[in-house]
């Protein structure tokens, strides 16, 4: 579970400089898998932020498999890795999961709440999903 | 160098040594801070008044009958006097301590709605408004049938004034227009405004946050009926601010809050409302703010309003130039007379990007809709990136702000 946390960790470590760290998570968010078109309206939008945003999710075999997107591309590089570390997972496991690698990688200012960039936002509401899945899993 | 020397009674150096949080770093590099427009930083005149205001004289005003409250109460109104000196009011009593032009527009706008404006009636604000001159006036109107008409803005982001004349009716009850721009700093013909308005009898409210800062305000010259502003804007505290009216207004209106202080008699069945400007000050007041408002107030009429205004025109200038040097830079808001700041992007490169770049460098920007949404809507984005000016900042801090545009163009592209 936490592998990929540690995955994430050790890739960045050959990272030397901020500037690095960020041209990187500029080409992750030219990567990230793109949230189909139809989901990026305001039902999926999360709201009251900077940067804007969406993010669905599907089960799967009692998996959750969430997609995101954002219009500011560092936002983006940082889903894309919080995307890597949560999806493909049961409910269990997400709503368990410690997202310390985050602090690790020195990418703490990024997700915290002041900076009104979604992404603390987003996290939550990929909790929220979790919960949410768990109880109708259970059903 | 040279645009430096234009202004020769300013010594940028020994005016730099009066901010201590100017000579701090932020990610190991020199703190160059473009985000006076949100708050400003204080001298050290400002933070030595508040400390010597709780060290040695500190107890509340105009209550007690000892040596401290008669100091502290002293100080305080002579504060409302440098206020009114400041802004040139006819009155002292017609400066009225608020938290804030927030507090300021809320108040009026409660008071107002008391027994001035009614169902059906109407106020005129513009397309350049913040959120405080617009959710003020909706949160008191709500459920009332009172309507906002809204004054638009042409492509430089100028109002256009031709518009004006149509928009006032018989049931236009207040033009309430910001003074200065936060979001484009387009500064308003407020001066032609209030005489259009006076034509037909109707008040005007001028919200100052964006200008006391950066050019002379004289309430009487300009004849408007109300003027705020943010004591945090002009190098001073924060909850602190201003609400002027003018003594037949203020006399007109009823109180917006009830509390300690603001009464001559209380009784269960009837209370008589102190005098002005006490009627509006209900409960105990930020006094240690409203003095240390008034050093800074004294600090910046030291260095003189007009020496600020022509070495910021000159930082405006350079930067404008500079910044529209970078071919793929959008400027937002082309005003002819415009304050100290500028709001740009680069390209589609989301603001929140730039500006999250421009912190690693040490610089500080404010990114977003900076509180303007419907003037974002009508310029078609979402939001900018500002970098606003003071009278602290040098021309070397914005060849760091292009060096780091620069920066921020090659990791995007
Ligand atoms: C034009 C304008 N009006 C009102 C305000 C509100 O000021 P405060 O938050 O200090 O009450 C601001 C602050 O950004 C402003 O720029």
């Amino acid at each position: 579970m936490n592998e990929i946390q540690e995955q994430i960790i050790e890739e960045f470590s050959l990272l030397e400089d901020w500037i690095d760290k960020y041209n990187y998570l500029i080409e992750l968010g030219k990567e990230l898998p793109q949230i189909a078109e139809k989901y990026k309206t305001d039902e999926y939008l999360i709201r009251g932020c900077q940067s804007k945003v969406w993010l669905n999710v599907e089960e799967k075999d009692g998996r959750l498999h969430f997609t995101a997107d954002s219009d500011a591309i560092i936002t983006k590089g940082i889903i894309s890795l919080l995307i890597k570390a949560l999806t493909g997972r049961t409910p269990d496991e997400i709503i368990n999961t410690e997202l310390y690698f985050i602090d690790k990688i020195g990418l703490k200012e990024n997700l915290s709440p002041t900076r009104s960039n979604g992404l603390v936002s987003m996290v939550k509401q990929m909790k929220l999903y979790a919960i949410a899945y768990r109880e109708k899993l259970k059903s | 160098m040279a645009l430096i020397l234009k202004c020769m009674n300013f010594d940028i150096n020994k005016i730099r040594a009066d901010f201590p949080i100017l000579s701090r770093k932020v990610n190991n590099l020199p703190l160059v801070y473009f985000d006076n427009g949100a708050t400003t930083q204080k001298p050290q005149a400002v933070i030595d008044k508040i400390v010597e205001i709780y060290t040695k004289y500190n107890s509340n005003i105009h209550r007690g009958v000892h040596y401290l409250s008669n100091y502290t109460s002293e100080a305080y109104e002579n504060s409302r006097k440098v206020v009114q000196s400041f802004i040139n009011a006819k009155y002292s009593h017609e400066v009225v301590f608020t938290s804030g032009a927030t507090g300021s527009i809320n108040s009026i706008a409660n008071s107002m709605c008391q027994n001035y404006i009614k169902p059906d009636d109407e106020i005129i604000i513009s397309e350049l408004e913040h959120h405080s001159n617009i959710v003020s006036w909706q949160v008191q109107f709500s459920g009332k049938g009172v309507n906002l008409k809204v004054l638009p803005v042409n492509d430089f982001g100028e109002l256009m004034l031709e518009k004006l004349p149509e928009l006032i009716s018989e049931k236009t009850k207040l033009i309430s227009i910001t003074h200065v721009s936060n979001t484009l700093g387009t500064i308003n013909p407020i001066k032609e405004i209030i005489a259009i308005a006076h034509q037909h009898n109707i008040p005007v409210l001028i919200d100052g946050a964006q200008a006391v800062q950066h050019t002379k305000v004289d309430v009487q010259d300009l004849d408007c009926d109300f003027y705020v502003f943010s004591g945090h804007k002009i190098y001073a505290p924060t909850g602190i601010g201003v609400l002027y009216g003018k003594e037949k207004w203020l006399d007109k209106l009823p109180p917006y809050q009830g509390g300690g202080d603001m009464i001559t008699s209380v009784s269960f069945e009837k209370t008589i409302f102190n005098r002005l400007p006490f009627k509006f000050e209900a409960g105990t007041t930020n006094y240690v703010g409203a003095i240390a408002l008034a050093t800074a107030i004294e600090y910046v009429q030291n260095i003189g309003i007009e020496n600020i205004e022509t070495y910021e025109k000159q930082l405006l200038e350079y930067a404008t130039q500079k910044l529209s040097s970078i071919p793929e830079l959008i400027i937002y808001g082309k005003a002819k007379n415009k304050a100290s700041m500028i709001s740009f992007l680069i390209d589609t490169i989301h603001h929140y990007d730039t500006g999250m770049i421009l912190d690693k460098l040490g610089i500080a920007v404010r990114t977003g809709s900076h509180c303007t949404e419907p003037l974002m809507k009508r310029l078609g984005i979402d939001g900018t990136v500002r970098a606003s000016m003071a009278f602290y900042n040098t021309i070397e801090e914005i060849d760091i702000l292009y060096n780091g545009l620069e920066r921020v163009k090659k990791m995007f592209f």
